[in-house]
């Protein structure tokens, strides 16, 4: 049966776990898995600019011995002529196997799911959600902590329209233990309705604090976001908060030897590059984990829709 | 319908919590009516303290989602020939569809004009709605 990802919490932790496994199979095992689409194809969509996730999702495809075609914004689709989301994933459908798709508005992933005959992943829609960077979130989770119990997170930066925050906390609210340490300016906090939907229904511990340096020795991950321009519709809103946040090796100095340092990427200046030759950073592996959990990802849809 | 008669055959939507009968009014479409309609704010009522009624003079259709939407402790009464013959229970509705819309520009129903504004409730408790596509919460 078609099945498609929007939001991360669309997967049960069970199936994240499964996830997880097929992933953790294909870096012990690539071979193993270097054919098993071959003949299908992957559609990415993007209707806005992304390096990273439609590399990962391409180069995911490849390893898996299948192929690409698509569109790299929208400009070089027929969005410019003012088709819609549905239009788009309907024409789709009759030439690929499955679908990523980033696109500007929140909600387009839904749009074209429900109106696609085929899987559709979404890859970003506006703030709204990002699944598989928490994918790939949580495989980096899982290999640099062993699990994802008993863990104190600390978010920092931009938690107003961070997607992937609001992903991460949704998909790390289901295991025991956790503790998130919101770290933000007060203008980008994390929005009520997560406060109220996710951490305050299911009784998890948080603080929100504006000092990075004064949080850090206590936690186990840090997660760093950047201050995304597109987000803001005020450019000068943008310039007085692009800088609140920049993580550098005098603040990992109290920080814990086991401390994992994320990222989604790209940063703008928010980690200093001196921190990347630390062995606490860890948004590289991110990168590379995204890549084996969007691999794992289109494995399961192709299985579960019977085209592989 | 006179001002200070009883419906004949129409309906009547009582037990509206006092303030709330503009909303339903406008909601319901009730400015189209071509019959006698009246809106009558804050009267007296010995379980709610006050309330608001309306009185429509035609027997028409009423959307009772829009109704539970905007106040399930409503109470919808349809009369037929002065004799009350039926009255509708009302509950909250799971999804609301173009009632309302949604307010996000970031949202794809802003630039996609085809596409149904659908709202889901996510919490009964707090009477959350929040809009399908992009989980804008609806604001009364």
């Amino acid at each position: 049966m078609k099945r498609s990802l929007i939001d991360i919490l669309d997967l049960s932790v069970a199936e994240l776990d499964e996830l997880i496994a097929t992933a953790c199979d294909i870096i012990e095992n690539p071979a193993k898995y270097a054919h098993v689409c071959a003949g299908k194809k992957l559609a990415t969509l993007f209707f806005e600019p992304s390096t990273r996730t439609r590399l990962s999702f391409e180069a995911a495809m490849y390893e898996l011995g299948g192929n690409v075609l698509g569109f790299a914004g929208a400009q070089s689709s027929s969005a410019a002529k003012g088709e819609s989301v549905a239009d788009t994933a309907k024409t789709v459908s009759c030439y690929a196997d499955i679908i990523a798709m980033r696109h500007p508005k929140e909600g387009a992933a839904l749009v074209a799911a429900n109106n696609a005959s085929i899987p559709v992943i979404n890859a970003g829609d506006g703030g709204h959600c990002h699944p598989t960077q928490t994918l790939a979130d949580l495989l980096t989770i899982y290999r640099e902590k062993g699990g994802f119990h008993h863990l104190t997170i600390g978010l920092c930066g931009d938690l107003k329209f961070g997607r992937t925050v609001h992903s991460l906390i949704g998909a790390m609210s289901r295991y025991t233990g956790i503790r998130f340490v919101l770290i933000s300016p007060s203008e980008l906090r994390i929005p009520d309705y997560v406060k109220e939907d996710v951490l305050d229904k299911k009784g998890i511990p948080y603080e929100e604090v504006t000092d990075l340096e004064a949080a850090i020795p206590e936690l186990d991950i840090l997660y760093m976001t950047r201050v995304q321009r597109e987000r803001f519709f005020n450019e000068e809103d943008y310039l007085r908060l692009k800088d609140s946040y920049i993580l550098d090796l005098k603040k990992l100095t109290n920080a814990k030897n086991d401390l994992c340092v994320m990222h989604p990427l790209p940063r703008v200046n928010e980690i200093s590059v001196a921190v990347d030759n630390d062995p606490r950073a860890c948004y590289f592996k991110q990168v590379l984990n995204g890549k084996y959990m969007r691999m794992a990802l289109i494995l399961k849809l192709l299985k579960e829709a019977g085209t592989i | 319908m006179n001002i200070d008669s009883t419906v004949r055959t129409g309906i009547v939507i009582d037990h509206i919590t006092a303030g709330r009968a503009m909303l339903l009014y406008e909601l319901l479409g009730l400015e189209n009516e071509q019959g006698a309609v009246a809106i009558i704010k804050n009267v007296q009522s010995r379980k709610m303290g006050k309330k608001d009624i309306i009185k429509v003079d035609t027997e028409r259709k009423l959307n009772l989602d829009i109704i539970g939407y905007v106040d399930p402790g409503a109470t919808v009464n349809v009369i037929r020939d002065g004799k009350l013959i039926e009255k509708k229970s009302i509950s909250m509705p799971e999804t609301l569809t173009d009632v309302i819309f949604c307010k996000n520009p970031r949202c794809i129903t802003s630039v996609e004009q085809e596409l149904s504004h659908v709202f889901r409730l996510t919490d009964k408790q707090n009477k959350v709605y929040r809009c399908l596509y992009c989980e804008t919460q609806a604001k009364q």
